[in-house]
């Protein structure tokens, strides 16, 4: 193992001191990406909980969504807040730590230690910005098989993720279906939607109409474009939630007062959440990486290097896989779950598709949902049995 | 002919020694196959087999506390629907595809039927006869519709949409063409009589039948 815990980030932007691990890869040989270009060295950075056993059979790996990282299970460096999974991974909790060894690992263009377009590059000694190359969802998988094979790692007894960790949780059962023995993708899709697409666009083009945006290069100018990622999330914020959960949480409730005001003032409840969503986004994420990780899931197709059949994508698979979608969940629809269900059906494979009746939207996967949890561990607790694993 | 039912060795959940129809399922089929159950409820039968046949069992269930309870037992089952979810699995993809107690809370059960035949070298499928004495006589005192299997439900609340009895279910195998290899009536007693070729006394006192098809 090359990692060292704490060990500081080459580029020195931030993200030194904090937990975890960091290792360089691709060190001899640049990886391919997906676009043609290639990169090499580029730094991972991982969290692990939990003890690798000595057959090293025991591994999962949490795929993180569009705005996650690897912290899933521990205080977040820059926030202070508790882990986006820690109702899911720890001693007793569906992802046992006593049980299981759990790596996450930061996605390819992220900005929590991995390597992305805030970094230096070497060549030109300054912040990569837009010349960071294209990254898609099948490179940050990829990125993560190296990683793997650098810990000594070959097999995975289970890929899991929720929204874009479902994309990645994909991208590892099609690409390395001999690596991976079970699959939970968690309100995911084969493919990001036109609608889905659009979405990003507005978030993307909030970002580069910010005047400190810079081309991309606000590093060098030592400013961020804060308003404008700030926006970004704020609209990507509304597609995580249902309306239902919106007005429980909300309704259309004031600040103070009742006077009928114009202006950008807070005067609806919700958007004063809304601004705070946003303005605590800008301080733990890259705007650039923003643009980079939405373009990745606006890629992603699993079945468009297949013919556009689904089904081909798994012909003859040997993962055992676990769907779970949410019933008020629009921005990924049980619909886009139940096609995957439909295509391994298809090729029939070993799959279990639960729908988790929710009115919590999209992110109801990052939040207290005991029948979720209870799917999660039913299911891992069937395919540990198999594995030998209890 | 009245058979005594044949136990399997090994234990039978609780669920299964409940109902004399999974028994008997559970017997036909051969161990180490592969099984789809449709309507696997709770999972209790692909849970037995799994455990005691050695089968590789998937499942299809509506209600979402059931697939709930399957999954976080750990059988594979999805949430899907006999009408709409079955075009997508490949000819031959199953040894056996079940279907018990759910043929009558199908939409179409003529389409249901063929696709179970074309999925599954063999397809098994149990339900309740409209035919049987009791009911006959029910309907002709109280002249009311009767509702089985769906207590608490009236005519107009019933999921059991689509009665019918032994006569009628054998009539459309005809009509589809299957070859039936074995038909069995089962009465409240719990005696089990294979049925003759016109099924006639079996209509008359089976209170449940299980047929085992085959395309011709």
């Amino acid at each position: 193992m090359t990692a060292n815990q704490g060990t500081s980030n080459p580029t020195g932007l931030g993200t030194e001191g904090f937990p975890g691990f960091q290792v360089e890869l691709a060190r001899e040989m640049p990886m391919k990406l997906d676009s043609g270009e290639s990169i090499g060295p580029f730094t991972a950075a991982y969290t692990t909980y939990g003890k690798l056993n000595k057959l090293k059979s025991n591994v999962v790996l949490v795929c993180h969504a569009l705005t996650g990282d690897q912290y899933v299970s521990e205080t977040h460096p820059i926030t202070g807040k508790p882990g986006w999974w820690q109702q899911m991974v720890g001693r007793g909790k569906p992802l046992d730590t006593d049980r299981y060894f759990i790596i996450c690992v930061n996605v390819l263009g992220g900005c929590m230690g991995s390597s992305g377009p805030r970094d230096v590059d070497p060549v030109q000694n300054e912040p990569w910005g837009l010349n960071f190359p294209a990254i898609t969802i099948g490179d940050m998988v990829r990125a993560q098989a190296l990683l793997l094979d650098s810990l000594g790692i070959e097999n995975l007894f289970c890929v899991i993720g929720g929204s874009m960790g479902a994309m990645q949780v994909l991208e590892w059962a099609t690409k390395f279906p001999n690596r991976v023995f079970s699959a939970i993708p968690i309100a995911g899709a084969a493919r990001h939607s036109a609608q889905n697409i659009a979405f990003h666009e507005v978030g993307r083009q909030a970002i580069v109409a910010d005047p400190e945006w810079h081309d991309g290069n606000y590093i060098q100018k030592n400013t961020k474009p804060k308003g404008g990622l700030s926006v970004a999330r704020m609209a990507a914020h509304i597609t995580y939630m249902s309306e239902t959960a919106l007005h429980r949480k909300f309704g259309r409730r004031l600040q103070a007062g009742d006077a009928v005001r114009v202006g950008s003032d807070d005067i609806f409840q919700v958007q004063s959440y809304l601004r705070h969503q946003g303005s605590t986004f800008v301080e733990r994420f890259d705007a650039n990486s923003y643009l980079y990780i939405t373009r990745a899931l606006d890629y992603f197709d699993i079945a468009a290097e297949y013919d556009g059949i689904l089904a081909n994508a798994f012909e003859g698979t040997p993962v055992r896989f676990c769907l779970i979608s949410f019933t008020s969940d629009w921005l990924f629809p049980t619909e886009e779950s139940r096609n995957i269900v439909r295509a391994l059906n298809a090729v029939t494979a070993n799959v279990s598709f639960v729908e988790i009746n929710t009115d919590k939207g999209h992110d109801a996967f990052l939040l207290d949902e005991p029948e979720f949890e209870r799917t999660v561990s039913g299911f891992l607790d069937g395919v540990a049995e198999h594995r030998g694993l209890i | 002919m009245s058979v005594k039912l044949e136990r399997d060795k090994n234990i039978i959940p609780t669920d299964v020694l409940k109902r004399p129809d999974l028994q008997i399922i559970s017997n036909m089929v051969v161990a180490g196959s592969r099984v789809l159950d449709i309507g696997c409820g709770n999972g209790a039968l692909l849970d037995y087999l799994g455990r005691n046949k050695g089968v590789d069992g998937r499942g299809i269930e509506l209600s979402q506390s059931g697939v709930n309870a399957c999954v976080a037992n750990g059988l594979s089952v999805i949430q899907g629907d006999a009408d709409t979810d079955l075009e997508h699995y490949p000819q031959d993809a199953f040894d056996y595809v079940v279907l018990t107690r759910t043929i009558q809370a199908t939409k179409n059960p003529l389409e249901v039927v063929k696709s179970l035949v074309r999925i599954g070298r063999h397809a098994v499928v149990s339900f309740e006869n409209f035919g049987h004495w009791r009911l006959r006589l029910k309907t002709l005192l109280t002249g009311r519709m009767p509702v089985v299997g769906d207590d608490g439900h009236s005519w107009y609340d019933t999921s059991n949409i689509r009665v019918c009895t032994i006569r009628d279910f054998a009539t459309m195998c005809d009509q589809l063409g299957l070859r039936v290899q074995r038909a069995l009536s089962l009465s409240r007693s719990g005696s089990i009589r294979e049925l003759k070729s016109t099924g006639v006394i079996a209509n008359v006192f089976g209170e449940e039948a299980i047929f085992l098809l085959t395309r011709n």
